[in-house]
Protein backbone atom coordinates (compact mmCIF):
# COMPACT_ATOMS: atom_id res chain seq x y z
CA UNK A 1 0.00 0.00 0.00
CA UNK A 2 2.68 2.54 0.95
CA UNK A 3 4.41 3.27 -2.53
CA UNK A 4 8.42 3.84 -2.51
CA UNK A 5 9.59 7.02 -1.58
CA UNK A 6 7.63 7.66 1.42
CA UNK A 7 10.38 7.67 3.71
CA UNK A 8 8.44 10.50 6.78
CA UNK A 9 7.47 8.21 8.95
CA UNK A 10 10.80 6.70 9.20
CA UNK A 11 13.12 9.92 9.77
CA UNK A 12 9.76 11.07 12.22
CA UNK A 13 11.45 8.05 14.33
CA UNK A 14 14.90 8.98 14.22
CA UNK A 15 14.00 12.55 14.79
CA UNK A 16 16.41 14.41 16.86
CA UNK A 17 15.38 15.34 20.37
CA UNK A 18 14.70 19.01 20.54
CA UNK A 19 16.59 21.20 23.22
CA UNK A 20 14.50 20.93 26.17
CA UNK A 21 13.39 24.05 28.65
CA UNK A 22 16.59 24.17 30.99
CA UNK A 23 19.53 24.03 27.76
CA UNK A 24 18.00 27.50 27.30
CA UNK A 25 17.64 28.44 30.40
CA UNK A 26 21.03 28.09 31.13
CA UNK A 27 21.93 29.49 28.16
CA UNK A 28 20.10 32.69 28.63
CA UNK A 29 21.17 33.17 32.54
CA UNK A 30 24.73 32.59 31.06
CA UNK A 31 24.07 35.62 28.66
CA UNK A 32 21.52 38.06 30.21
CA UNK A 33 22.38 37.06 34.06
CA UNK A 34 19.36 38.42 36.87
CA UNK A 35 17.99 40.08 33.52
CA UNK A 36 16.37 36.73 33.77
CA UNK A 37 13.33 37.53 36.48
CA UNK A 38 11.79 33.79 36.43
CA UNK A 39 11.46 30.73 35.27
CA UNK A 40 9.01 27.52 35.15
CA UNK A 41 10.68 24.52 33.48
CA UNK A 42 7.69 22.09 35.10
CA UNK A 43 5.38 23.82 33.26
CA UNK A 44 3.18 22.22 30.50
CA UNK A 45 5.05 24.92 28.51
CA UNK A 46 8.35 25.56 29.76
CA UNK A 47 8.34 29.47 30.05
CA UNK A 48 11.56 31.92 30.69
CA UNK A 49 10.66 35.64 32.45
CA UNK A 50 11.94 38.10 31.20
CA UNK A 51 12.84 42.04 32.81
CA UNK A 52 10.56 44.21 30.19
CA UNK A 53 13.89 46.44 29.75
CA UNK A 54 16.04 44.17 28.16
CA UNK A 55 13.28 42.18 25.91
CA UNK A 56 14.60 43.57 22.83
CA UNK A 57 18.79 42.11 23.32
CA UNK A 58 16.78 38.62 24.72
CA UNK A 59 14.90 38.21 21.44
CA UNK A 60 17.20 39.50 19.55
CA UNK A 61 19.72 36.84 21.06
CA UNK A 62 17.49 34.05 20.82
CA UNK A 63 16.41 34.98 17.15
CA UNK A 64 20.11 35.48 15.65
CA UNK A 65 21.84 32.92 18.13
CA UNK A 66 23.28 30.06 15.76
CA UNK A 67 21.74 27.31 18.22
CA UNK A 68 18.88 28.53 19.03
CA UNK A 69 17.40 30.45 15.94
CA UNK A 70 14.09 31.00 17.06
CA UNK A 71 13.09 32.19 14.01
CA UNK A 72 8.90 31.86 14.29
CA UNK A 73 7.08 34.58 16.52
CA UNK A 74 4.03 32.07 17.22
CA UNK A 75 2.15 34.56 19.23
CA UNK A 76 1.44 37.70 21.74
CA UNK A 77 -0.81 37.41 23.79
CA UNK A 78 -1.62 39.91 27.15
CA UNK A 79 -2.94 38.28 30.33
CA UNK A 80 -4.35 40.44 32.91
CA UNK A 81 -4.42 39.54 36.00
CA UNK A 82 -6.80 41.59 38.19
CA UNK A 83 -9.94 40.74 40.62
CA UNK A 84 -11.79 43.76 41.31
CA UNK A 85 -13.15 42.14 44.52
CA UNK A 86 -10.88 42.86 47.28
CA UNK A 87 -11.31 39.74 49.24
CA UNK A 88 -10.82 37.60 46.34
CA UNK A 89 -8.25 38.93 45.33
CA UNK A 90 -6.33 38.74 48.79
CA UNK A 91 -6.71 34.89 48.10
CA UNK A 92 -5.28 34.81 44.51
CA UNK A 93 -1.66 34.57 45.13
CA UNK A 94 -0.74 37.37 43.41
CA UNK A 95 -0.13 40.97 42.90
CA UNK A 96 -2.63 42.68 40.10
CA UNK A 97 -0.10 43.10 36.85
CA UNK A 98 -0.34 42.05 33.07
CA UNK A 99 1.62 39.10 31.33
CA UNK A 100 2.78 39.76 27.78
CA UNK A 101 3.46 36.51 26.45
CA UNK A 102 5.45 35.77 23.50
CA UNK A 103 5.56 31.86 21.81
CA UNK A 104 8.59 31.55 19.82
CA UNK A 105 9.50 28.42 17.90
CA UNK A 106 12.21 27.43 15.48
CA UNK A 107 11.28 26.01 11.99
CA UNK A 108 15.06 24.64 11.36
CA UNK A 109 15.48 23.63 15.04
CA UNK A 110 12.21 22.34 15.74
CA UNK A 111 11.63 23.49 19.15
CA UNK A 112 9.80 25.77 21.00
CA UNK A 113 9.99 28.34 24.20
CA UNK A 114 7.77 30.85 25.73
CA UNK A 115 8.66 34.29 26.66
CA UNK A 116 6.84 36.32 28.96
CA UNK A 117 7.18 40.02 30.56
CA UNK A 118 5.25 41.27 33.92
CA UNK A 119 4.26 44.66 33.12
CA UNK A 120 2.31 47.16 35.77
CA UNK A 121 -1.51 47.48 35.15
CA UNK A 122 -1.27 50.93 34.34
CA UNK A 123 2.47 52.42 33.96
CA UNK A 124 3.17 54.63 37.32
CA UNK A 125 0.44 53.40 38.96
CA UNK A 126 -1.75 56.04 37.69
CA UNK A 127 -4.91 54.45 36.19
CA UNK A 128 -5.56 55.24 32.58
CA UNK A 129 -1.48 55.63 31.82
CA UNK A 130 -1.15 52.24 29.82
CA UNK A 131 1.81 50.48 30.77
CA UNK A 132 4.96 50.39 28.04
CA UNK A 133 7.31 47.76 26.81
CA UNK A 134 9.54 47.94 23.60
CA UNK A 135 7.72 46.54 20.35
CA UNK A 136 9.59 43.67 18.59
CA UNK A 137 8.48 44.22 15.18
CA UNK A 138 11.90 44.89 13.73
CA UNK A 139 12.70 41.90 14.90
CA UNK A 140 10.15 39.57 13.98
CA UNK A 141 7.76 41.20 11.39
CA UNK A 142 4.98 39.12 12.77
CA UNK A 143 4.86 40.93 15.98
CA UNK A 144 3.53 44.28 14.14
CA UNK A 145 -0.32 43.16 13.73
CA UNK A 146 0.06 40.42 16.91
CA UNK A 147 1.13 43.92 19.07
CA UNK A 148 -1.24 46.00 17.91
CA UNK A 149 -4.02 43.93 18.75
CA UNK A 150 -2.60 43.12 22.34
CA UNK A 151 -2.40 46.94 22.01
CA UNK A 152 -6.26 47.30 21.33
CA UNK A 153 -7.74 44.32 23.02
CA UNK A 154 -5.37 44.57 26.23
CA UNK A 155 -4.26 47.81 26.11
CA UNK A 156 -0.34 47.57 26.55
CA UNK A 157 1.63 50.40 24.32
CA UNK A 158 4.22 48.96 22.55
CA UNK A 159 7.23 51.79 22.23
CA UNK A 160 9.10 51.77 18.87
CA UNK A 161 5.99 50.46 16.93
CA UNK A 162 5.84 51.56 13.58
CA UNK A 163 2.09 52.28 13.33
CA UNK A 164 0.29 51.47 16.70
CA UNK A 165 -3.21 51.76 15.86
CA UNK A 166 -6.20 49.97 16.68
CA UNK A 167 -6.81 46.93 14.76
CA UNK A 168 -9.96 45.00 15.18
CA UNK A 169 -11.52 47.06 17.07
CA UNK A 170 -13.08 50.84 16.00
CA UNK A 171 -10.67 53.27 15.90
CA UNK A 172 -12.94 55.55 18.60
CA UNK A 173 -13.39 52.67 20.55
CA UNK A 174 -12.95 54.06 24.68
CA UNK A 175 -10.95 51.07 26.87
CA UNK A 176 -9.11 47.81 26.42
CA UNK A 177 -11.80 45.08 26.33
CA UNK A 178 -9.47 41.96 27.65
CA UNK A 179 -8.74 43.89 30.71
CA UNK A 180 -10.71 42.33 33.81
CA UNK A 181 -11.97 45.49 35.16
CA UNK A 182 -13.06 46.39 31.41
CA UNK A 183 -17.19 47.39 31.22
CA UNK A 184 -19.31 47.66 27.99
CA UNK A 185 -19.99 51.25 26.98
CA UNK A 186 -23.50 51.71 27.31
CA UNK A 187 -24.00 53.26 23.93
CA UNK A 188 -21.60 53.55 20.52
CA UNK A 189 -22.91 56.01 17.74
CA UNK A 190 -26.65 55.83 18.70
CA UNK A 191 -25.97 51.72 19.16
CA UNK A 192 -26.98 50.45 22.51
CA UNK A 193 -24.35 48.57 24.32
CA UNK A 194 -26.61 46.88 27.06
CA UNK B 1 17.04 70.74 -31.19
CA UNK B 2 15.97 71.81 -28.01
CA UNK B 3 12.55 71.92 -26.97
CA UNK B 4 10.49 74.77 -26.76
CA UNK B 5 7.68 74.97 -23.80
CA UNK B 6 5.25 75.48 -26.94
CA UNK B 7 6.32 72.14 -28.73
CA UNK B 8 3.97 69.40 -28.10
CA UNK B 9 6.14 66.58 -27.10
CA UNK B 10 6.67 68.40 -24.11
CA UNK B 11 3.22 68.18 -22.88
CA UNK B 12 3.23 64.84 -24.05
CA UNK B 13 5.74 63.93 -21.80
CA UNK B 14 4.24 66.40 -19.07
CA UNK B 15 0.97 63.70 -18.72
CA UNK B 16 1.20 61.94 -15.22
CA UNK B 17 -1.13 60.18 -13.74
CA UNK B 18 -1.63 61.75 -9.92
CA UNK B 19 -1.91 59.18 -6.78
CA UNK B 20 -5.31 58.09 -5.78
CA UNK B 21 -6.73 55.45 -3.42
CA UNK B 22 -8.92 53.53 -4.17
CA UNK B 23 -11.06 51.41 -1.46
CA UNK B 24 -11.17 47.81 -1.69
CA UNK B 25 -14.21 46.25 0.13
CA UNK B 26 -15.42 45.45 2.93
CA UNK B 27 -18.02 44.48 0.09
CA UNK B 28 -15.85 43.19 -2.34
CA UNK B 29 -16.07 39.51 -3.23
CA UNK B 30 -12.56 39.11 -4.24
CA UNK B 31 -11.65 40.16 -0.80
CA UNK B 32 -13.30 36.77 0.71
CA UNK B 33 -15.87 38.24 3.40
CA UNK B 34 -15.27 41.50 4.79
CA UNK B 35 -11.52 42.84 4.41
CA UNK B 36 -10.83 46.56 3.55
CA UNK B 37 -8.05 46.98 1.07
CA UNK B 38 -7.02 50.69 0.82
CA UNK B 39 -4.83 50.73 -2.13
CA UNK B 40 -2.65 53.53 -3.40
CA UNK B 41 -2.65 53.32 -7.55
CA UNK B 42 -0.51 55.09 -9.66
CA UNK B 43 -2.82 54.70 -12.97
CA UNK B 44 -2.53 50.83 -12.74
CA UNK B 45 0.19 50.36 -10.47
CA UNK B 46 -0.29 49.73 -6.85
CA UNK B 47 2.11 51.23 -5.03
CA UNK B 48 0.93 50.43 -1.42
CA UNK B 49 -1.66 48.51 0.15
CA UNK B 50 -3.63 48.80 3.95
CA UNK B 51 -5.32 46.19 4.91
CA UNK B 52 -8.49 47.16 7.23
CA UNK B 53 -9.67 44.06 9.56
CA UNK B 54 -12.10 43.89 11.93
CA UNK B 55 -15.37 44.40 10.09
CA UNK B 56 -16.19 40.33 11.52
CA UNK B 57 -14.73 40.93 15.16
CA UNK B 58 -17.04 39.26 17.59
CA UNK B 59 -15.17 38.92 20.50
CA UNK B 60 -14.49 35.42 20.99
CA UNK B 61 -11.60 36.11 23.28
CA UNK B 62 -13.55 37.85 25.61
CA UNK B 63 -16.59 35.36 25.56
CA UNK B 64 -14.28 32.71 26.67
CA UNK B 65 -13.62 33.81 29.82
CA UNK B 66 -17.05 33.38 30.72
CA UNK B 67 -17.89 29.84 29.38
CA UNK B 68 -16.63 26.64 30.52
CA UNK B 69 -13.88 24.77 27.72
CA UNK B 70 -16.76 23.02 26.36
CA UNK B 71 -19.62 25.65 25.76
CA UNK B 72 -16.73 27.39 24.13
CA UNK B 73 -15.90 24.51 21.41
CA UNK B 74 -18.87 26.49 19.47
CA UNK B 75 -17.14 29.28 19.07
CA UNK B 76 -14.24 27.93 17.42
CA UNK B 77 -15.95 26.98 15.13
CA UNK B 78 -17.59 29.88 13.60
CA UNK B 79 -13.67 31.53 13.50
CA UNK B 80 -12.83 29.39 10.31
CA UNK B 81 -16.12 28.83 9.23
CA UNK B 82 -14.87 26.60 6.46
CA UNK B 83 -12.78 24.17 8.47
CA UNK B 84 -14.99 23.67 11.88
CA UNK B 85 -13.85 20.11 12.30
CA UNK B 86 -10.08 21.10 12.11
CA UNK B 87 -10.43 24.57 14.34
CA UNK B 88 -12.42 22.12 17.09
CA UNK B 89 -9.55 19.91 17.02
CA UNK B 90 -7.16 22.34 17.82
CA UNK B 91 -9.29 23.42 21.06
CA UNK B 92 -10.08 19.73 21.75
CA UNK B 93 -5.91 18.89 22.01
CA UNK B 94 -5.16 22.39 23.51
CA UNK B 95 -7.54 21.70 27.08
CA UNK B 96 -6.38 18.38 26.88
CA UNK B 97 -3.25 18.96 26.90
CA UNK B 98 -4.08 21.11 30.10
CA UNK B 99 -5.97 18.35 31.38
CA UNK B 100 -3.12 15.46 30.76
CA UNK B 101 -6.17 13.55 29.08
CA UNK B 102 -5.20 10.38 26.93
CA UNK B 103 -7.02 9.53 24.27
CA UNK B 104 -7.70 5.58 23.27
CA UNK B 105 -6.60 4.77 19.61
CA UNK B 106 -9.45 4.22 18.27
CA UNK B 107 -10.69 7.95 19.05
CA UNK B 108 -7.40 9.47 17.37
CA UNK B 109 -7.94 7.42 14.17
CA UNK B 110 -11.69 8.82 14.06
CA UNK B 111 -9.95 12.41 14.63
CA UNK B 112 -7.70 11.96 11.52
CA UNK B 113 -10.26 11.02 9.29
CA UNK B 114 -12.64 13.84 10.76
CA UNK B 115 -9.79 16.24 10.10
CA UNK B 116 -8.31 15.26 6.75
CA UNK B 117 -11.89 14.79 5.84
CA UNK B 118 -12.24 18.74 7.06
CA UNK B 119 -8.97 19.49 5.30
CA UNK B 120 -10.12 18.35 1.59
CA UNK B 121 -13.54 20.31 2.17
CA UNK B 122 -11.75 23.03 3.21
CA UNK B 123 -9.27 23.33 0.05
CA UNK B 124 -12.07 22.42 -2.55
CA UNK B 125 -13.48 26.30 -1.20
CA UNK B 126 -10.09 27.76 -1.45
CA UNK B 127 -10.14 26.50 -4.63
CA UNK B 128 -13.04 27.46 -6.04
CA UNK B 129 -13.11 30.65 -4.64
CA UNK B 130 -9.69 31.47 -6.15
CA UNK B 131 -10.97 30.36 -9.49
CA UNK B 132 -13.87 32.96 -8.95
CA UNK B 133 -11.38 35.59 -8.18
CA UNK B 134 -9.32 34.63 -11.27
CA UNK B 135 -13.04 35.13 -13.20
CA UNK B 136 -13.09 31.63 -13.88
CA UNK B 137 -16.93 30.33 -12.89
CA UNK B 138 -16.93 26.73 -13.71
CA UNK B 139 -14.52 25.23 -11.18
CA UNK B 140 -16.88 26.82 -8.00
CA UNK B 141 -19.39 24.09 -9.38
CA UNK B 142 -17.52 21.17 -9.46
CA UNK B 143 -15.77 22.13 -6.30
CA UNK B 144 -19.10 22.34 -4.16
CA UNK B 145 -20.31 19.37 -5.88
CA UNK B 146 -17.95 17.11 -4.05
CA UNK B 147 -17.79 19.66 -1.08
CA UNK B 148 -21.70 18.71 -0.86
CA UNK B 149 -21.08 14.85 -0.31
CA UNK B 150 -18.33 15.51 2.15
CA UNK B 151 -20.92 17.93 4.18
CA UNK B 152 -23.67 15.11 3.75
CA UNK B 153 -21.03 12.84 5.78
CA UNK B 154 -20.13 15.02 8.13
CA UNK B 155 -23.98 15.44 8.47
CA UNK B 156 -24.57 12.04 8.92
CA UNK B 157 -22.04 11.93 11.62
CA UNK B 158 -23.27 14.77 13.83
CA UNK B 159 -26.30 16.89 12.78
CA UNK B 160 -23.98 19.90 11.26
CA UNK B 161 -23.11 20.62 8.14
CA UNK B 162 -20.87 24.04 8.51
CA UNK B 163 -20.41 24.48 12.42
CA UNK B 164 -19.94 21.28 13.78
CA UNK B 165 -18.62 21.15 17.19
CA UNK B 166 -18.25 17.61 16.98
CA UNK B 167 -14.60 17.30 18.31
CA UNK B 168 -14.57 17.92 21.82
CA UNK B 169 -12.19 17.92 24.69
CA UNK B 170 -11.95 14.03 25.49
CA UNK B 171 -13.05 12.76 22.11
CA UNK B 172 -16.28 13.35 19.48
CA UNK B 173 -19.72 13.89 20.67
CA UNK B 174 -20.86 10.43 18.87
CA UNK B 175 -19.20 7.25 17.17
CA UNK B 176 -19.76 7.50 13.72
CA UNK B 177 -23.43 5.80 12.52
CA UNK B 178 -23.31 2.36 11.38
CA UNK B 179 -22.04 1.91 7.18
CA UNK B 180 -20.64 5.46 7.74
CA UNK B 181 -16.64 4.15 6.54
CA UNK B 182 -18.52 2.29 3.48
CA UNK B 183 -20.03 5.98 2.35
CA UNK B 184 -16.58 7.45 2.74
CA UNK B 185 -14.43 5.03 1.09
CA UNK B 186 -16.92 5.38 -1.51
CA UNK B 187 -16.98 9.03 -1.84
CA UNK B 188 -12.83 8.64 -2.04
CA UNK B 189 -12.94 6.34 -4.31
CA UNK B 190 -15.43 8.58 -6.40
CA UNK B 191 -13.26 11.62 -5.78
CA UNK B 192 -9.92 10.65 -6.38
CA UNK B 193 -10.49 10.45 -10.14
CA UNK B 194 -12.27 14.07 -10.11
CA UNK B 195 -9.08 15.85 -9.11
CA UNK B 196 -7.89 15.64 -12.60
CA UNK B 197 -10.84 17.64 -13.24
CA UNK B 198 -9.80 20.33 -11.15
CA UNK B 199 -6.23 20.20 -12.57
CA UNK B 200 -7.77 20.30 -16.22
CA UNK B 201 -9.67 23.21 -14.77
CA UNK B 202 -7.23 25.53 -12.98
CA UNK B 203 -3.81 24.07 -12.06
CA UNK B 204 -2.53 23.44 -16.16
CA UNK B 205 -4.89 26.11 -17.17
CA UNK B 206 -3.13 28.24 -19.33
CA UNK B 207 -4.58 31.50 -18.21
CA UNK B 208 -4.63 30.30 -14.49
CA UNK B 209 -1.23 29.83 -14.98
CA UNK B 210 -0.29 33.86 -16.94
CA UNK B 211 -2.22 35.12 -14.34
CA UNK B 212 -0.66 33.33 -11.18
CA UNK B 213 2.63 32.68 -12.11
CA UNK B 214 5.35 34.97 -11.03
CA UNK B 215 2.67 36.97 -9.19
CA UNK B 216 3.26 38.02 -5.21
CA UNK B 217 6.34 35.83 -5.49
CA UNK B 218 7.52 35.30 -1.39
CA UNK B 219 10.67 34.25 -0.67
CA UNK B 220 11.18 31.64 2.57
CA UNK B 221 12.88 34.30 4.66
CA UNK B 222 9.49 36.88 4.33
CA UNK B 223 6.93 33.87 4.77
CA UNK B 224 8.83 33.26 8.21
CA UNK B 225 9.25 36.69 9.18
CA UNK B 226 5.80 37.13 8.79
CA UNK B 227 4.86 34.15 10.81
CA UNK B 228 3.05 32.71 7.56
CA UNK B 229 2.53 29.13 7.75
CA UNK B 230 0.43 26.36 5.99
CA UNK B 231 0.20 26.11 2.10
CA UNK B 232 1.20 29.87 2.19
CA UNK B 233 4.88 28.99 3.79
CA UNK B 234 4.83 25.54 2.39
CA UNK B 235 4.41 27.29 -0.71
CA UNK B 236 7.85 29.06 -0.20
CA UNK B 237 9.63 25.47 -0.32
CA UNK B 238 9.98 25.66 3.38
CA UNK B 239 9.21 22.38 4.52
CA UNK B 240 7.78 22.13 7.87
CA UNK B 241 4.18 20.89 8.52
CA UNK B 242 2.66 20.42 12.22
CA UNK B 243 1.73 16.79 11.39
CA UNK B 244 5.35 15.58 11.43
CA UNK B 245 7.04 18.73 13.10
CA UNK B 246 4.26 19.79 15.86
CA UNK B 247 4.02 18.56 19.32
CA UNK B 248 3.75 15.12 20.20
CA UNK B 249 0.45 15.57 21.71
CA UNK B 250 -0.56 16.88 18.33
CA UNK B 251 2.49 14.27 16.00
CA UNK B 252 1.02 11.17 17.82
CA UNK B 253 -2.66 11.22 15.96
CA UNK B 254 -0.41 11.05 12.45
CA UNK B 255 1.79 7.87 13.77
CA UNK B 256 2.65 4.96 11.29
CA UNK B 257 0.91 6.91 8.69
CA UNK B 258 2.36 7.24 5.43
CA UNK B 259 2.84 10.61 4.03
CA UNK B 260 5.11 13.08 2.47
CA UNK B 261 5.00 16.61 3.15
CA UNK B 262 3.94 18.48 0.26
CA UNK B 263 6.53 21.38 -0.26
CA UNK B 264 9.03 22.05 -3.27
CA UNK B 265 12.19 19.75 -2.08
CA UNK B 266 15.59 19.62 -4.67
CA UNK B 267 13.93 21.45 -7.38
CA UNK B 268 10.80 18.83 -7.14
CA UNK B 269 7.22 18.18 -5.42
CA UNK B 270 6.89 15.04 -3.86
CA UNK B 271 6.31 11.80 -6.68
CA UNK B 272 4.31 9.66 -4.52
CA UNK B 273 1.19 9.98 -7.10
CA UNK B 274 0.85 11.02 -10.82
CA UNK B 275 0.65 15.43 -10.38
CA UNK B 276 0.51 18.02 -13.06
CA UNK B 277 3.90 18.98 -13.72
CA UNK B 278 5.11 22.48 -12.85
CA UNK B 279 4.36 25.37 -15.51
CA UNK B 280 8.46 26.81 -16.69
CA UNK B 281 6.68 30.38 -15.86
CA UNK B 282 6.02 29.74 -12.12
CA UNK B 283 8.72 30.44 -9.72
CA UNK B 284 8.79 29.04 -6.40
CA UNK B 285 6.73 31.00 -3.69
CA UNK B 286 4.28 32.61 -6.08
CA UNK B 287 0.86 32.29 -6.00
CA UNK B 288 0.87 29.58 -8.66
CA UNK B 289 3.07 27.71 -6.00
CA UNK B 290 0.62 28.44 -3.32
CA UNK B 291 -2.49 27.03 -5.19
CA UNK B 292 -0.43 23.71 -6.15
CA UNK B 293 0.25 22.88 -2.94
CA UNK B 294 -3.20 23.09 -1.49
CA UNK B 295 -4.24 21.21 -4.32
CA UNK B 296 -1.67 18.39 -3.46
CA UNK B 297 -2.91 18.30 -0.06
CA UNK B 298 -6.07 17.41 -1.09
CA UNK B 299 -4.48 14.08 -2.75
CA UNK B 300 -2.69 13.50 0.60
CA UNK B 301 -5.67 13.66 2.61
CA UNK B 302 -7.69 11.15 0.64
CA UNK B 303 -4.07 8.98 1.26
CA UNK B 304 -4.67 9.65 5.09
CA UNK B 305 -8.93 9.00 5.38
CA UNK B 306 -7.99 5.69 3.44
CA UNK B 307 -5.74 5.01 5.91
CA UNK B 308 -7.12 6.33 8.98
CA UNK B 309 -10.33 4.25 7.64
CA UNK B 310 -8.21 0.93 8.03
CA UNK B 311 -6.60 2.28 11.45
CA UNK B 312 -10.25 2.94 12.59
CA UNK B 313 -11.63 -0.16 11.58
CA UNK B 314 -9.57 -2.41 13.55
CA UNK B 315 -8.52 -0.16 16.33
CA UNK B 316 -9.48 -0.76 20.32
CA UNK B 317 -10.68 1.30 22.84
CA UNK B 318 -13.89 3.89 22.29
CA UNK B 319 -14.15 7.08 20.35
CA UNK B 320 -13.50 9.19 22.98
CA UNK B 321 -16.19 10.18 25.82
CA UNK B 322 -16.22 14.23 26.30
CA UNK B 323 -15.57 15.88 29.37
CA UNK B 324 -17.96 16.84 31.50
CA UNK B 325 -19.29 20.26 30.97
CA UNK B 326 -18.08 21.91 34.45
CA UNK B 327 -15.13 19.88 34.46
CA UNK B 328 -12.72 21.64 36.61
CA UNK B 329 -9.07 22.91 34.89
CA UNK B 330 -6.02 22.40 36.76
CA UNK B 331 -4.38 25.81 37.48
CA UNK B 332 -1.56 26.02 34.67
CA UNK B 333 -1.47 26.98 31.11
CA UNK B 334 -1.13 25.55 27.81
CA UNK B 335 -0.74 26.64 24.26
CA UNK B 336 -0.94 24.06 21.23
CA UNK B 337 -0.44 24.60 17.74
CA UNK B 338 -2.23 21.93 15.07
CA UNK B 339 -1.90 22.13 11.46
CA UNK B 340 -5.44 23.46 10.30
CA UNK B 341 -6.29 23.92 6.18
CA UNK B 342 -4.98 27.52 5.97
CA UNK B 343 -1.75 27.08 8.21
CA UNK B 344 -1.16 26.73 12.18
CA UNK B 345 -3.81 27.16 14.38
CA UNK B 346 -2.83 27.68 17.73
CA UNK B 347 -4.56 27.78 21.29
CA UNK B 348 -3.74 29.18 24.70
CA UNK B 349 -5.56 28.62 27.19
CA UNK B 350 -4.96 30.08 31.30
CA UNK B 351 -6.44 28.70 34.15
CA UNK B 352 -6.24 29.62 37.47
CA UNK B 353 -8.16 26.34 38.87
CA UNK B 354 -11.44 26.99 38.48
CA UNK B 355 -13.62 25.46 35.66
CA UNK B 356 -14.05 28.41 33.33
CA UNK B 357 -10.46 29.65 32.06
CA UNK B 358 -8.88 32.55 33.05
CA UNK B 359 -8.20 33.78 30.35
CA UNK B 360 -8.77 31.98 25.90
CA UNK B 361 -6.50 33.13 23.23
CA UNK B 362 -6.75 32.03 19.59
CA UNK B 363 -3.76 32.66 17.34
CA UNK B 364 -5.08 32.58 13.80
CA UNK B 365 -2.75 31.44 10.87
CA UNK B 366 -4.65 33.77 8.35
CA UNK B 367 -4.30 37.03 10.84
CA UNK B 368 -0.75 36.36 9.67
CA UNK B 369 -0.90 35.24 6.20
CA UNK B 370 -3.12 38.03 5.60
CA UNK B 371 -0.10 40.63 7.05
CA UNK B 372 1.94 39.90 4.28
CA UNK B 373 0.35 41.37 1.69
CA UNK B 374 1.39 45.01 2.19
CA UNK B 375 4.54 43.22 1.14
CA UNK B 376 3.47 41.06 -1.76
CA UNK B 377 1.13 43.50 -3.31
CA UNK B 378 3.78 46.42 -3.94
CA UNK B 379 4.83 47.29 -7.14
CA UNK B 380 1.64 44.97 -8.56
CA UNK B 381 -1.11 45.70 -10.98
CA UNK B 382 -4.98 46.54 -9.92
CA UNK B 383 -5.69 42.95 -11.30
CA UNK B 384 -2.75 40.88 -9.52
CA UNK B 385 -4.11 42.21 -5.91
CA UNK B 386 -7.68 39.77 -5.97
CA UNK B 387 -5.09 36.97 -7.06
CA UNK B 388 -2.68 37.57 -4.13
CA UNK B 389 -5.37 37.67 -1.72
CA UNK B 390 -7.04 34.42 -3.01
CA UNK B 391 -3.71 32.39 -2.78
CA UNK B 392 -3.44 33.39 0.56
CA UNK B 393 -7.19 31.76 1.06
CA UNK B 394 -8.23 33.50 3.68
CA UNK B 395 -11.08 33.56 6.03
CA UNK B 396 -12.31 36.47 7.35
CA UNK B 397 -13.81 34.71 10.50
CA UNK B 398 -10.88 33.62 11.74
CA UNK B 399 -9.15 36.72 11.47
CA UNK B 400 -11.04 39.10 13.44
CA UNK B 401 -12.41 36.09 15.53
Amino acid sequence: MIPAGRTDSVFSLLKIKPMTGSSFLSRLQQQFGEKITGSNLDAIDPWVEVAPDSLVEVAQFLRNDAELVFDLLNCISGVDYFIADPKKAAKAGWEPHIEVVYHISSISKKHSLVVKVKLPRWKDEQEGQLPEIASVSHIWRTADWHEREVYDLCGIRFTDHPDLRRILCPEDWVGYPLRKDYEMPLEYHGIRGR
Amino acid sequence: MALQMEDPRVIEFDVRTDEMLVNMGPQHPSTHGVLRLVLRTDGEIVSAVEPHIGYLHRCAEKIGENLTPRQWVPYTDRMDYLAGMNMNLGWALCVEKLLDHQLSEKAQHLRVIIAEMGRIASHLVGMAAYGLDLGSFSPFLYAFREREKILDLFEEACGARLTYSYITPGGCTADLPNGWLQRCSDFLDQFEPVIQDYHALLTTNAIFIKRTADIGTMSPQLAIQYGCTGPVLRGSGVDYDLRRDGEERYTEMYDGYAFEIIAERDGHYPKDHDYPPVPKDAVLGDSWHRFYVRMLEVVQAVDLVRQAIDRYSTALGDYGVPIKLTTKLPKGEAYLETEAPRGQMGFYLVSNGNSIPWRVRARSSCFCNLSVTAELCRGCLIADVPAIIGSLDIVMGEIDR
